[in-house]
């Protein structure tokens, strides 16, 4: 037993005289939060739009200055149809809005007016949404115009928000990240780190030592595992008290959960350990091949109810995304293991069937 | 020259040989290419409702019917039971829980006000945005009608109307995969560039053979270009058989702009992208150090390149450090070209800044590359 | 001293921060004289093979190596030296042919040349039948014999050897002094560092290293007889008894 923790406090020592390993492992997880806390998000800031007005009358006017007034629109400039093109082609503009003439005498007499909306559709997720804001303005508009007629018959629509009524988007990624970066590095620095005692022939050293091979792969295992935890508070810490979010659930539940997680990762890790020869080969397959699948399938960025049929199914083999269902459960909706259960019990399953092969195989190469 | 042509023939034997690694960084990409844009969808639809009906009116049923036939709404629950709705909604299984209490149609002719009542989940900030901003248009429209329907007859104020007429330039069926496929292309030609060069140079560190090339009379930027050279050519490799093989077979993407373009920005660009692989080699001395710098910068490099989430939408900080990024250069000029037709004239600063990166990087890795310790 | 001095070191010091690696020594080394640099680990024998090698830089003192300045003409020494270093050099992924044609290559031989040298060597070594093979699926010790003979393919004037026989076999140690022999008969001056007491006295002349400190310079028999020792190891012994650096 005191060989065991010797050989734990090996691990320790490769990890924590490496800076650069460091940063990776404590720095990636801080960054990630406060990208995503502060610099990344869907909504509309500040998007850049022009606008063509042949009309030049009090209707255009006070629509302009609505959405100039909005934060999500800055007017770059009043331009002629014939700059347009040019202001999309390079990038100056996300969007166009032409006033036709006579816009405000048509809309009072006519009762009717015409607004077009000139979109920059190359990126069609930013072009579908600024068109629903911009919309949204300008409707409110003609409700201004007709504020003082009292109409009959009003159906109001009393809205509450669930769980996240300020709408952060913070509640929606923070329990993203953690999956990410808990299944990723855990997965990378296993692989890699066993990998690499194979490539310098030091793993040969240890699988003759007095050791079986069960204690050898724990020794490796568990300094992850104590890291990841770390992680895992230092995470929790940052939304808390940086990005103001709240823990509902029960913490105990939060990482019992997160450590079931972290051991599938390991074993994941040294599944992948045991098919690559080189430290290359390790990194390619735990990184370029898990990154982005990882990133896009786990449910965080994009809803996975959106994706086709196949990439659902294949969406189930992704630890991460159960991990992620787990966690905003309990963290957000504040539920306890009831709820959760059918997840857990799913990722249970998976730790164990990669549990069992990778060692299966390690014992395996030893014979 | 001679020497460089030597270095260049063992690099290509050493690549060559190895051939799980070159068939992994090849298939590995494509594959991903072909399923990944797949799941990059914002698009918002099927957004899950329960309906909790206490009135059971014509009305009510009226209303019910006009959200389902909406097409944005996928009807999970009907019924009279709002525990339950709520109960959906913790389970996940419904984002929006729409409450029409009894007495809503009598309410409604009676002191001419109705109320609903919604409740969102709002984990999702987007969804719940999107859901309760289709559901207000409908309503708002079924009042509109109803309006009109029972004041027949009545000297009604006509209230005007604005009428938005959306153009979609350059993509007017907002297929996202134009957007997705070419971006995604940038993010695996960029980790495929990035890693294998800082891999190889730290692998030939780890195992002792710099230390033969550095006691030679081999020039530095010999050493230095036989290790870009490889890895350019298998960068432009991939990245044509991502744009011509994927996406325009698979996808049905066709450039609108010129070809010349895009490679003439991938050529510099991969120079970049590589100067940084170049660089993180020289400040590690192992592979766990070189992949554990790649990934934390390629990390940072991905998330705020603009394809997952818009540059614009991101505070002024931020934008700065984007514009530090030459992921998110490469990945608007690949917009650019491909879906608005842009011409060589509308991208100069996009080359300028471009070569900036690439000299910057190089520059710096040639500095700090030394023979001498 | 004279002409045919190829290595002259005056006052040769590298510092790391505090630490004295190697301290004020100085030297020379005759044309085709094998000479042997001992000492325990961690002694600087290898600080100060790299200094002369080109690859790292001295703090203070001079050196001459086959007639370039050691602080401005390192390319050109680079050009008249070979190197073999004890992390094994030659690319394991390429084979005996490749490598050869590979570091014959970078050291500017034509390919006429680098032909007929190759197939003279690959004769000599007996590789004729494990010429195409990879260099990673060689034993030891014919890896080393294969890294010495790349080390001098060029002819270099001088051939630095840092601990080149480190966990082979004595029987292919005796081969691979052999090969070292002949290289000096032809004029090359090899330079090796070991802490194998058994191979000091295979050198002509032989450097005690203690602590950074040149304690003892001269043939080993001269020595022997100096310290009134059976054997270099108790020469080595002696000097080595007060030394204040650790072996790691």
């Amino acid at each position: 037993m005191k060989q065991f923790w010797g050989f734990i406090y090996k691990e320790f020592l490769h990890v924590f005289r490496d800076k650069k390993t460091l940063l990776l492992l404590f720095g990636l997880p801080i960054i990630q939060i406060l990208l995503f806390g502060f610099a990344l998000t869907n909504e509309i800031k500040n998007a850049k739009v022009a606008i063509i007005d042949n009309a030049r009358d009090i209707g255009s006017k006070q629509i302009i200055s609505k959405i100039e007034a909005s934060q999500q629109f800055s007017i770059t400039r009043f331009i002629s149809p014939k700059q347009i093109e040019l202001a999309f082609k390079t990038g100056k503009i996300k969007m166009a809005i032409v006033f036709p003439q006579d816009f405000y005498e048509d809309l009072m007499h006519e009762k009717s007016g015409k607004i077009q909306l000139i979109m920059d559709a190359s990126d069609p997720n930013t072009a579908t949404t600024l068109a629903n804001v911009a919309s949204g303005i300008i409707q409110s508009y003609t409700t201004t115009l007709q504020e003082n007629n009292q109409l009959p018959i009003n159906i109001n629509l009393d809205t509450r928000m669930l769980y996240n009524p300020s709408l952060q988007g913070s509640t929606n990624f923070v329990p993203g990240v953690m999956a990410l970066v808990l299944l990723l590095i855990c997965v990378l620095m296993t692989s890699v780190s066993i990998v690499r005692e194979k490539e310098n022939g030091t793993l040969e050293l240890l699988l003759v030592s007095p050791f079986n091979a069960v204690m050898i792969i724990l020794a490796k295992a568990i300094p992850y595992l104590i890291i990841s935890l770390f992680n895992l508070v230092i995470i929790l810490l940052l939304s808390v008290y940086v990005l103001d979010m709240e823990i509902k659930g029960n913490l105990i539940l939060l990482f019992t959960e997160s450590t079931l997680l972290i051991i599938t990762a390991l074993s994941l890790g040294l599944l992948i350990s045991n098919i690559a020869a080189t430290q290359q080969v390790a990194m390619v397959v735990s990184l370029m091949g898990m990154l982005l699948p990882t990133m896009l399938l786990t449910g965080f960025m994009f809803p996975i109810e959106n994706m086709p049929l196949p990439l659902q199914l294949i969406s189930n083999l992704v630890p991460s995304k159960w991990y992620y269902i787990i966690i905003k459960n309990i963290m957000i909706k504040g539920l306890g293991i009831e709820a959760v259960w059918r997840e857990t019990l799913i990722l249970f399953g998976m730790t164990l069937f990669l549990l069992a092969l990778s060692i299966k195989n390690f014992k395996t190469r030893l014979a | 020259m001679n020497t460089l042509l030597v270095l260049l023939q063992k690099e290509f034997k050493q690549i060559f040989r190895n051939t799980l690694i070159l068939r992994m960084i090849i298939a590995m990409p494509i594959v991903q290419l072909l399923v990944m844009p797949l799941a990059a969808d914002y698009e918002i639809k099927n957004i899950e409702i329960a309906i909790v009906d206490e009135d059971q009116t014509a009305l009510s049923r009226q209303l019910i019917h006009h959200i389902s036939a909406s097409g944005y709404f996928n009807l999970v629950s009907y019924g009279a039971n709002y525990k339950k709705a709520l109960q959906l909604i913790e389970k996940d299984k419904a984002v929006l829980a729409l409450q029409i209490p009894s007495n809503f149609e009598k309410d409604l002719h009676k002191e001419d006000n109705g109320g609903l009542f919604l409740a969102i989940n709002a984990i999702n900030g987007m969804k719940a945005n999107v859901g309760s901003a289709y559901l207000g248009q409908i309503i708002r429209s079924f009042n509109q009608e109803l309006r009109l329907k029972t004041t027949v007859g009545y000297a009604l104020p006509i209230m005007p109307l604005i009428e938005i007429i959306p153009v979609n330039w350059f993509n007017p069926l907002l297929n996202y995969r134009i957007f997705m496929v070419p971006g995604i292309l940038v993010l695996l030609v960029t980790m495929i560039g990035s890693y294998m060069c800082a891999l190889n140079i730290v692998k030939e560190k780890e195992i002792g053979t710099i230390e033969q090339i550095n006691v030679s009379p081999i020039k530095k930027s010999h050493f230095i270009l036989a290790k870009l050279i490889p890895f350019w050519i298998i960068g432009q490799f991939v990245f044509t058989i991502g744009l011509f093989g994927i996406a325009r077979l698979v996808y049905g993407i066709v450039p609108e702009g010129n070809l010349l373009i895009i490679y003439g920005f991938l050529s510099i660009y991969l120079v970049a992208i590589l100067g940084i692989g170049l660089l993180i080699s020289t400040y590690s001395e192992n592979q766990q150090q070189a992949m554990s710098l790649t990934f934390f910068f390629m990390m940072i490099f991905i998330l705020m390149g603009g394809l997952f989430t818009p540059i614009e939408s991101m505070p002024d900080w931020a934008q700065w450090v984007a514009s530090l990024n030459p992921v998110s250069y490469f990945i608007e000029v690949m917009r650019m070209v491909i879906s608005k037709g842009s011409q060589w004239q509308d991208l100069k600063s996009h080359f300028v800044v471009m070569t900036l990166f690439a000299l910057f990087f190089n520059t710096w890795a040639l500095l700090n590359y030394k023979k001498t310790s | 001293m004279n002409q045919k001095s190829v290595i002259q070191v005056k006052n040769l010091t590298k510092r790391f921060g505090t630490f004295t690696a190697v301290d004020n020594i100085s030297f020379t080394v005759q044309k085709g004289e094998i000479f042997g640099f001992l000492g325990a680990n961690g002694a600087g024998k290898t600080t100060a093979m790299r200094m002369l090698c080109g690859l790292s830089k001295p703090t203070e003192g001079s050196a001459i190596i086959a007639g370039f300045d050691i602080y401005q003409e390192t390319e050109k020494i680079k050009r008249s030296i070979g190197y073999m270093s004890q992390k094994f050099s030659l690319y394991e992924d390429l084979s005996v042919n490749e490598n050869i044609h590979f570091f014959g290559g970078i050291y500017g031989l034509s390919k006429k040349e680098i032909r007929e040298r190759a197939s003279l060597l690959i004769d000599k070594l007996g590789l004729k039948s494990a010429s195409d093979k990879l260099v990673g699926s060689l034993p030891l010790g014919w890896k080393q014999k294969l890294a010495f003979s790349v080390a001098i393919f060029h002819n270099p004037k001088i051939v630095f050897l840092d601990e080149p026989t480190g966990g082979v076999d004595p029987i292919t140690r005796r081969q691979f002094w052999d090969l070292i022999y002949e290289a000096s008969d032809s004029g090359i001056t090899v330079f090796v560092t070991t802490h194998y007491m058994d191979e000091a006295t295979y050198c002509h002349r032989i450097t005690m290293m203690v602590d950074g400190v040149i304690k003892a310079l001269d043939t080993p028999s001269n020595l022997k007889e100096q310290y009134k020792a059976e054997s270099i190891d108790e020469v080595f012994f002696e000097l080595a008894r007060n030394a204040k650096r650790k072996a790691d």
